[in-house]
């Protein structure tokens, strides 16, 4: 059986400990710390960037597990051994999902990591909403999970109008400084809010796109380009080079999927047996959660569509349907299903240049990233997909020069499209 | 071609690839200029060198310039010229030139691409090579290196060949790892040369074709396409192109340069000559590259710390004056061959160490003929011993006494020179191997794999291709002042490092020193695994030739933050170890002066035809009438052994119990199940449910190499792992078969042992069907089921699987469908009963008989003859009973694990080391193939319950490499381990 592990006590809480959150996603994890911070977690934002980072993970990592678990446990160690902290006043915090793929392990991993280099008493606090692990210190109550969802309901806004915005701003910086502050607001509002937050939640999200459409923008096309891929990649600066920034650089609006969507697949892919037992419980529990997270999308897409000037996201439901005949939503392992149907769902909404971002032999982006292309591009034959691989090892320059392949077809085909307009 | 009213304006193509760079001119449609030039890394001054040709054509004339390749994009950027992507550039020029093309095949130094033209659309579609990928001009350089050729005498070579040899293409470290053995067993150049062409080919169409097939006509561009015949021939050949529809133009190295021409007459801006030059030559490019600390701050630290090093030497006596018995050990390694002889009081009289040229026969005939022309009959050797991947080949050549194997020679020779070592690292051409020792005896055994072989040789090519010798390189990175931080991954990934920092502006120097601190931090971290010195112990020695380079030697002390050891020795070390060996010996068998001067020796290829294998041999013939045969993977081969009792062994029990399971009555139909991944697991459970109800089950039987290449045309990612891609030929083959349907599950979850944290199957075993079904063209709806389903809910299977038939083959009433499930569960619990039944008997069979039992621990499908290698018969012939994991892990519990135990395959491997770790008499060896990201986990884990328990762990990385040289000393290096505790 698994050998066991540090908790995290209720007197390390009381204790004042500081717990260490590695960054994915900047804006989503402020928001949640924030939540957390209100419940007496003293958590910190691990921001940390630069070549240590994953030097000090292929210290103490086996070098062939995957990218983000080395770039994750690298950023935890580089803090621990920064000196920054007192080691026995730290805890560490990780997601855990769950399910095939060696994504579960990271946690096991990260103690492993821990008690080669020496600090084997750090608690590693597991956060996952199927609990499975138990800390006396700590706990998710259900009031701090309806205010999460908010917050990733907030936060998935935000992204996605910084992202529709910022290629077009008169004012460079603007966009974004108007996401920050939204932020804080957000921030300041979940941490102390109370009662049902719905009709709070219609407000803002109303005041916020009235926000970001009264920033100037230049009217100018500009190529579109989608970012999927394995969570951590697709999503972490740290993790993918900048892509984002690069985009931006050679001139595309990016698009990028939120992290609701992975919310939504999380509950929605577990199998439904016929047995009526603990698995058929929590498929039941997860239809539930499912309908309920379906109800706030709606909402969001609702309030987005009556406003306008911004693309919403597209129903759960309809990327779901997506899948249909090029994968089968039996294939939850890591991203599973999701991947290839936000593929679909990006070509749909008229993005059709994709990065497709995975860490290195990535096992479930075998099937559902690099081996579902060609059924798309038979679907699809103007689709225009690039897989781009995330490694310590791998160089920036031949991720350059694929991303460059991907414009210049890119560049192409939007001549072709408008043939017209060219002068 | 439009008409501009402007005077015309003449466009300048460049093109800088990572080892050449390519300029064309033109005027229009016309050529005025084309030049094609290696830049040694100093791509920069290289042009503007090429860049005066232009003078007398251009004048005082405009020119429109623009830049492409993989090189190009920073120097573009900061010389302000445009950049346009040297694969969409070719698609561009394809299209106007040569409108009737169906795919584009361009190699270049460290790119792969193919394109694809769609005639009715136009559209293209175009792949480049992933990060692991290898098959490309620089692979060909390497490889001529390692052959001691240059590029167009390898080419020369290839053209005489006369069969190929199977060389995995995935990339070159790999391939090497395959090339390497054949030229030490003897394999004819010409052969080598024409089998790496062929692993190129491979590698493209494996890498890119992605499940589009290469046909029509193809246009191959790029340097390697544009020099090599032999290149051109192997793909013509394997694509099955006529002569018209394969096209190799004239113009193919220029190709990007010319496309980039053809952009250039868009470019918005135009220059003079001397202003493009300036502009060239002034850009700042801004570094990229990371930068580590010198190695030593100045000449004082480093004379202190080579005075320190040159007090650990080995006594000498003189080979000219000496007389008496002596005792010679040669080490004939992957890339060196050395010789050391040692007087009767162990001091060197005589040693040699040099590259082996991929003539190690030569070298030892030479050398020893030279020991006895010296010696003139006043030294007698009195035992001789031979170590290394050459063994067998010398030994039976010269009539050396005694082969040892590698690891204990090396291990003989630190002991001798430090009798309280506590840890022994030695870093070869190819090799790493790592000893941890405890009370004089070896403790635990640490090898690198192929993927992390980033060891000596790889800085001697290095060093070659900057036209400099490995002494010198390494010495100029010892007073660098900004060491370049290169990764470790691997050395692929490495090259491409080096040549992106060049681009940046690091000197040999920086990467001299950078290129160091790599070879130590892969030693360090991927082969020890070590997080701290105080688990080395505090006597280290280290040894091997690369250590030689104090470079090295500096990073590694540096990294591990303590002093070590290392022989004045240490690329002797080897042969030193196998001479103190060879003083066991009274009189030798070595071959006598008069027999030496009559040696000559010749080698031919074969096939053996002894089993399922078709192991590709190698026969080599000496004067004496002597034969050495090589390449075999078990005794058969070499001709002997044959009426011996074979040892008991469960994958060869398997094989046979799984191959049984075919046939029946084809009433309601024929369906496929194909012998890859979790079948070889779930075979009894679905060829019984399908016999049931009325199917003829076929099977597409063992895999071998064509099956592999059977499928390989569809593969879409080429980094996963061989026994998933080669699902691919498995399919083809079953429709080959004519079967109505193949079927091949999707399985999240597989049977639930107990005791574990859940039970899933991996990602690539659960779906891949998914992806055969998206990426074979040839599967329809109809021929091809792959039903989600989950075996742990038996009323549920009934109802899904049954669904999923009936859709096909008509319905099928529940009940019937039930009790077919039933049966399928039977066979299936009958099948692993009678697995563990074997099992225990092997165990009490080898303890009757007094023989060690391994445990062969892989996965189910290791057992197949082309994934397994034949490991299981290797094992066998060197004298173990092999069981594998599933016939033992039902006796022990499970151990406790650090991580999450959470799949059925890997449950069982814990429980079986645990099995291991409280037995005696077993050994443990796992197999893991390359890119099982599962394994990542389970191997540290698993060493983890051996080394608990005082055990020797063993693990075997296999992938195509179809060479079992490295396999052999790991098996042996146990064994020598065994035998010396």
């Amino acid at each position: 059986m698994q050998k066991t592990y540090q908790p995290f006590t209720a007197e390390m809480k009381a204790a004042g400990y500081t717990i260490l959150v590695p960054n994915m996603l900047p804006m989503h994890f402020r928001l949640l710390l924030r939540i957390f911070g209100h419940y007496g977690y003293n958590m910190e934002l691990l921001t940390s960037t630069g070549p240590q980072i994953s030097e000090t993970g292929l210290k103490y990592v086996h070098n062939d597990t995957c990218y983000p678990a080395i770039l994750v446990i690298g950023q935890f160690l580089h803090a621990i051994q920064s000196g920054k902290y007192d080691p026995h006043k730290v805890a560490l915090m990780l997601f855990q999902t769950g399910g095939g793929c060696r994504a579960s392990n990271y946690i096991s991993l990260l103690r492993k990591a821990l008690e080669k280099a020496g600090y084997g008493y750090i608690p590693v606090i597991s956060f996952s909403f199927a609990g499975i692990e138990k800390h006396s210190g700590f706990r998710l109550t259900p009031i701090m999970i309806y205010h999460m969802l908010y917050a990733v309901l907030y936060a998935d806004l935000l992204m996605s109008l910084v992202n529709q915005v910022r290629p077009y701003e008169v004012r460079a910086g603007e966009s974004e400084e108007l996401a920050e502050a939204w932020t804080n607001r957000l921030a300041d509002e979940l941490a102390v809010a109370k009662g049902p937050q719905g009709r709070r939640a219609r407000r803002n999200i109303a005041a916020i796109l009235m926000d970001f459409a009264r920033v100037p923008r230049r009217q100018e096309t500009r190529l579109k380009v989608g970012v999927v891929g394995e969570i951590y990649v697709k999503y972490s600066p740290l993790g993918n080079n900048n892509l984002e920034a690069f985009l931006l650089g050679e001139g595309a609006e990016v698009v990028v999927p939120g992290l609701l969507d992975f919310c939504m697949y999380s509950v929605y892919s577990v199998s439904r047996t016929r047995k009526i037992d603990m698995r058929w419980l929590l498929s039941h529990f997860n239809g539930l959660a499912y309908r309920y997270l379906r109800g706030k999308q709606a909402m969001l897409i609702r309030l987005m569509r009556e406003h306008g000037a911004f693309d919403p996201p597209t129903p759960f439901d309809h990327t779901v349907s997506l899948t249909r005949g090029v994968i089968g939503l039996g294939v939850k392992m890591g991203e599973g299903w999701l991947l290839t149907a936000e593929m679909l769902e990006l070509y749909e909404k008229g993005v059709h240049n994709i990065v497709c971002t995975q860490p290195f032999g990535c096992l479930p982006n075998h099937i559902c990233g690099k081996g579902m292309m060609k059924p798309i591009k038979d679907r699809h034959p103007d689709i225009n997909i690039v897989a781009i691989d995330y490694d310590a090892g791998a160089t920036r320059v031949n991720q350059v020069n694929r991303l460059k392949l991907m414009l210049s077809n890119a560049r192409m085909n939007q001549r072709e499209a408008a043939p017209a307009q060219s002068a | 071609m439009e008409k501009t009213q402007e005077q015309p304006v003449r466009s300048l193509g460049i093109d800088i690839g990572s080892t050449t760079v390519k300029l064309a001119l033109m005027e229009g449609g016309k050529i005025l200029y084309e030049r094609y030039e290696r830049h040694y890394s100093q791509a920069r001054q290289k042009i503007v060198e090429m860049l005066s040709d232009l003078e007398p054509l251009t004048a005082d004339g405009l020119l429109r310039a623009a830049v492409s390749g993989s090189a190009g994009i920073g120097l573009a950027e900061a010389a302000g010229l445009p950049f346009q992507q040297e694969v969409f550039v070719v698609g561009e020029l394809v299209r106007t030139l040569a409108p009737d093309t169906n795919v584009v095949v361009e190699l270049g130094g460290e790119d792969a691409k193919i394109i694809f033209f769609d005639r009715l659309t136009g559209g293209m579609d175009e792949r480049m090579n992933g990060s692991c990928a290898g098959g490309t001009g620089a692979f060909i350089d390497q490889m001529a290196t390692l052959l001691d050729v240059d590029v167009s005498e390898l080419d020369r070579l290839s053209l005489h060949s006369t069969r190929i040899y199977p060389i995995a293409s995935r990339c070159g470290v790999f391939a090497k790892t395959d090339i390497q053995p054949l030229l030490n067993q003897g394999a004819r150049k010409e052969d080598v040369a024409m089998s790496i062409f062929q692993a190129i080919v491979n590698q493209t169409i494996a890498g890119l074709a992605q499940g589009r097939k290469i046909e029509g006509r193809v246009l191959f561009l790029g340097g390697p396409l544009y020099y090599c015949q032999g290149l051109r021939q192997r793909f013509r050949e394997t694509l099955r192109l006529t002569e018209e529809n394969a096209m190799f133009p004239e113009w193919g190295r220029f190709a990007v340069a010319r496309g980039a021409a053809m952009f250039a007459t868009r470019a918005p801006e135009a220059f003079t000559l001397s202003q493009l030059r300036e502009k060239l030559a002034t850009a700042k490019v801004v570094s990229g590259a990371q930068t580590l600390p010198p190695l030593f701050a100045d000449e004082a630290e480093y004379a202190a710390f080579a005075g320190r090093h040159a007090r650990a030497s080995v006594p000498r006596a003189d080979l000219e004056t000496y007389r008496g018995g002596a005792y010679l050990g040669i080490d004939c390694g992957s890339t060196t061959t050395k010789l050391a002889l040692i007087s009767e009081n162990k001091e060197l009289l005589y040693t040699y160490y040099a590259s082996n040229n991929g003539d190690p026969v030569e070298i030892v005939r030479r050398e020893l003929g030279e020991i006895y022309r010296r010696t003139q009959g006043r030294v007698q050797i009195l035992g001789s011993a031979v170590t290394g991947y050459g063994e067998d080949l010398i030994r039976h050549a010269f009539h050396v006494d005694i082969g040892v194997v590698e690891t204990i020679a090396h291990f003989m020779a630190a002991r001798h020179f430090c009798p309280d070592v506590d840890f022994i690292l030695d870093i070869g051409g190819q090799d790493i191997k790592c000893f941890r020792i405890r009370n004089g005896t070896i403790d635990g055994i640490m090898l690198n794999e192929a993927c992390s072989s980033g060891c000596g040789s790889f800085i001697e090519t290095f060093a070659k291709s900057m036209n400099m010798d490995v002494r010198s390189f390494a010495r100029r990175g010892l007073f660098a002042r900004a060491p370049v931080n290169l990764g470790s991954r691997c050395t692929v990934f490495m090259n491409s490092s080096v040549k992106q920092a060049q681009r940046d502006g690091a000197t040999v120097e920086d990467i001299s020193a950078g290129l160091s601190v790599s070879v130590v931090k892969n030693a360090v971290y991927k082969v020890i695994r070590a997080g701290s010195a105080e688990e080395l112990g505090s006597n280290i020695v280290v040894q091997g030739g690369t250590f030689h380079n104090d470079a090295i030697l500096r990073a590694f002390e540096r990294e591990l933050g303590r002093d070590v050891i290392r022989p004045d020795i240490a690329g002797l070390m080897g042969a030193y170890g196998a001479a103190l060996r060879a003083m066991r010996l009274k009189k030798s068998t070595i071959l006598p002066p008069a027999d030496l001067a009559k040696f000559s020796h010749a080698s031919r290829p074969a096939v053996c035809k002894g089993c399922e294998n078709r192991c590709k041999l190698t026969i080599n013939t000496f004067a004496d009438g002597g034969r050495f045969v090589s390449g075999n993977r078990c005794e058969r081969g070499a001709g002997g052994k044959k009426g011996e009792e074979e040892l008991p062994n469960l994958y060869k029990f398997k094989r046979e119990t799984l191959l049984k399971m075919e046939g029946g009555e084809a009433k309601r139909g024929r369906i496929g199940l194909p012998l890859a991944l979790g079948m070889y697991e779930l075979l009894p459970l679905w060829s019984g449910i399908f016999r049931a109800l009325g199917f003829e089950v076929t099977l597409s039987g063992m895999s071998d190499r064509g099956t592999y290449e059977a499928g390989q045309f569809t593969i879409p990612s080429d980094t996963a792992c061989y026994p998933a891609k080669i699902m691919h030929g498995h399919v083809a083959r079953l429709l080959e078969k004519g079967v109505d349907a193949v079927f091949y599950p999707c399985l999240t979850q597989n049977f639930d042992e107990g005791d574990t944290d859940n039970h899933f199957n991996c990602p690539v075993v659960a779906y891949y069907s998914e992806l055969l079904r998206g990426n074979m063209p040839e599967l329809t709806e109809d021929n091809f089921l792959y039903p989600h389903l989950d075996i742990c809910d038996e009323k549920g299977l009934a109802a899904n699987l049954g669904a999923a038939l009936s859709r096909r083959f008509g319905r099928i009433p529940a009940r019937e469908m039930r009790a077919a499930v039933k049966k399928g569960m039977a066979d299936y619990h009958a099948y692993m009963a009678s697995v563990r039944q074997k099992g225990e008997e092997a165990l009490a069979w080898a303890r009757a008989h007094n023989t060690r039992v391994m445990v062969l621990a892989g996965r189910p499908y290791h057992i197949d003859a082309e994934i397994g290698h034949g490991i299981d018969q290797l094992a066998t012939s060197l004298g173990f009973v092999v069981v594998s994991e599933d016939s033992v892990y039902h006796l022990a519990k499970t151990p406790e694990v650090h991580v999450l135990n959470q799949w059925t395959y890997h449950a069982r491997l814990y429980r079986a080391a645990a099995f291991v770790a409280a037995q005696p008499d077993v050994e443990f060896v796992q197999l893991v193939s390359f890119g099982c990201g599962v394994d990542a986990i389970t191997t540290d884990e698993a060493r983890a319950i051996l080394e608990r328990a005082g055990k020797y762990y063993t693990q075997i990385k296999i992938d195509e490499i179809a060479n079992l040289g490295a396999v052999k000393i790991r098996l042996r290096s146990l064994l020598g381990a065994l035998e010396m505790k």
